[in-house]
């Protein structure tokens, strides 16, 4: 800590930044930065991208509208199938919001630079990713109006939640975790905030960026506690996101339901949501990059770090496939081998297979570093286990749920119109979100980025 | 313009070592009340300008116990006071249930106190700061470095201070305006 700078932790010897490309000074990177926001003309790509995600949004709204008029029948879920679209949904998108704080709280106490250009906006795609899985428990209650019952607050029916439900930690775990990564990507901002306020020629954009600011002028005693408050806010985002999902996985683990009742999940289900995170900040990273000419910045090194935490994550969540079916044969439980059976050979035998392919199979193509240096492969993958995952969390929820014990309650689930239009118009939400912050925040942390700068570092000679 | 109308004497530096140096070269003249500006940490600026560890971490302690101690007496008195339900026999302080929500709250508390303790330490929100009255402070959040004796340093003398803030061989100093 006296030594370095937790900015820039490599601190001593190197004087060559790895993850930022050569003859960038502190005042070309703010200038290249905030001119996304401050100069650049509204490309017509930014608008043909926001209008189609807008659409899907709006469809969001339709489908929600429309819910709420007749009620959740017009899904397909129905007992045994209780649990369907809406919680892979909602673990998927979760799962997709872990990569934003691994990245910025996780990699910052591990001394990763490379987090530095990539952190900002993948911690905006963790705020709008839990935003959307939000949604789908909220909506799924059946009563959203009633949704609040599940919170802890006095009222005149005297009636508390129930404490030793998983369901009930899921409420706490995923409201604190929106909650903590809200200020963590606020608290980051705000340097930002201030670079924009003071460079800004719009009189708007000046009141409006200074508002959000607070004042912040750079002073030094500042610095320091911002950086003590950022580094025990990575501290604690750090369990929190392992919490989440672990708590997450026990809404499913704590029950008794064959597939779901098993002690491999918490791991499993944390590191599918780093793998599943992973990729999508690579889906969107690598377009971004492109249109924005970010090349300096999200290098190509950035790419095949990636795609070696998504080569490692993945080969857990492979060897947790490969437990759950050796684990239900070795039991020698009856409902295990079933369930295990079922999910291969049954029914839906094409998700798990499908499952097989995009989450283990393809994702080996990770091993070779021609791979990892085509963006345009490595875009194709990321979007290939953004899939998969998905398919994962269809496979434990449905196939599951559909032949439990008694053959007498046996259904199956297919999805309706409104399955998928809610779906689809999350996605849309979430891009339109993502859209309007790259337009309006700067999407990589400038003062972050002034750090990696050779000229960053205090020299020793002569006091 | 007489002292008193001045909130201090402001030099202008281009890079983080010359900062650095500069500061150093103020506290050893015997300065104390300044400040540095730059528009990213300098961890070497804090010894340079003699100032004390921060005790933010004690309030976020502070902040993870009370959240801990709100989200343990919430659910047990929820789960034995307000509304007891007999759960196949189970005790009602059944407590390693009790413990995911207690480690949320305790997160959820200690982030408050991080955020919060750190606006309200600094003094932010603050629209108005005398420093934003120098028209080139606004590089201070692009590429320049800024180092401000404060006239209320008992050393300070307008003339003599900038003579010596020249020494420094800054890009530029000027006066700050209250």
């Amino acid at each position: 800590m006296s030594e370095t700078n937790v900015m820039n932790p490599q601190g001593g010897g190197h004087e060559k930044p790895a993850y930022i490309a050569p003859g960038h000074s502190f005042a070309t990177i703010t200038d290249k930065i905030s001119s996304i926001v401050l100069t650049q003309k509204v490309s017509v790509g930014w608008l043909i991208g926001l209008g189609i995600s807008a659409s899907l949004a709006s469809l969001l709204l339709v489908a929600i509208s429309y819910l709420f008029v007749k009620g959740i029948g017009i899904w397909g879920n129905n007992i045994p199938v209780g649990w369907a679209f809406d919680i892979t949904n909602f673990v998927w998108w979760i799962g997709i919001g872990h990569a934003g704080t691994l990245i910025s709280a996780i990699l910052l106490l591990l001394r990763q630079q490379w987090r530095t250009s990539i952190n900002r906006f993948a911690e905006a795609m963790t705020l709008f990713a839990v935003a959307c899985a939000g949604m789908f428990p909220l909506i799924h209650v059946g009563r959203p109006w009633l949704a609040y019952w599940l919170m802890p607050i006095p009222n005149t029916m005297g009636v508390w939640p129930q404490f030793r439900s998983p369901l009930i930690w899921d409420v706490f775990a995923v409201s604190t975790y929106a909650t903590v990564s809200l200020l963590f990507w606020f608290v980051g901002l705000i340097p930002d905030l201030a670079t924009l306020r003071d460079r800004t020629t719009s009189k708007i954009g000046r009141v409006i960026y200074g508002i959000f600011a607070l004042g912040w002028r750079g002073s030094a005693m500042h610095w320091h506690r911002y950086e003590t408050a950022y580094l025990l806010l990575a501290g604690m985002a750090t369990p929190l996101v392992v919490s989440v999902h672990t708590v997450v996985s026990f809404d499913f683990a704590v029950s008794l339901i064959p597939g779901w009742h098993t002690t491999v999940f918490p791991p499993y289900f944390v590191a599918g949501a780093i793998y599943s995170g992973f990729a999508m900040v690579l889906t969107l990273a690598i377009p971004i990059r492109a249109a924005y000419g970010l090349e300096d910045f999200i290098t190509a090194r950035h790419l095949n770090v990636m795609a070696k935490v998504m080569l490692s994550t993945g080969l857990i969540v492979a060897y947790g496939y490969a437990l759950e079916a050796f684990m239900s044969w070795y039991s020698g439980n009856r409902f295990e081998r079933d369930m295990m059976w079922n999910r291969m050979a049954g029914p839906y035998w094409w998700a798990y297979w499908g499952l097989i392919l995009t989450n283990v199979a393809i994702p080996q193509l990770l091993w070779f570093k021609q791979i990892r240096s085509q963006a345009v492969v490595l875009w194709l993958i990321s979007i290939v286990i953004n899939i998969g995952m998905w398919l994962e969390r269809f496979v434990i929820i449905v196939t599951s749920l559909h032949r439990d014990f008694l053959p007498s309650s046996w259904g199956m689930f297919t999805p309706t119109f409104w399955d998928w239009a809610t779906y689809v118009g999350t996605i849309g939400l979430f891009l339109t979100l993502l859209f309007l912050f790259i337009r309006f925040l700067p999407m990589i942390a400038i003062f972050e980025m002034r750090t990696l700068v050779p000229e960053a570092k205090v020299r020793e000679h002569g006091n | 313009m007489a002292d008193h109308d001045i909130y201090g004497v402001m030099a202008e530096f281009d890079s983080p070592t010359a900062l650095v140096r500069g500061a150093n070269r103020a506290r050893e003249a015997g300065y104390l009340k300044m400040d540095a500006y730059s528009p990213f940490p300098i961890e070497e600026l804090r010894e340079a300008l003699g100032f004390r560890q921060t005790k933010l971490p004690m309030i976020v302690a502070g902040g993870a116990l009370l959240g801990a101690l709100a989200g343990w007496g919430l659910q047990v008195w929820v789960s034995s006071i307000a509304y007891p339900l007999n759960v196949g026999g189970r005790p009602l302080i059944s407590w390693p249930s009790f413990v995911p929500p207690m480690f949320e709250t305790a997160v959820l508390f200690a982030a408050f106190a991080a955020v919060g303790g750190m606006l309200a330490l600094n003094g932010l929100p603050m629209p108005y700061h005398p420093v934003f009255n120098v028209p080139r402070f606004v590089m201070a959040s692009r590429d320049r470095f800024f180092l401000c004796i404060e006239a209320r340093d008992p050393r300070f003398d307008r003339a003599a201070t900038r003579t010596f803030l020249e020494s420094l061989e800054p890009r530029e100093v000027s006066d700050v305006e209250r």
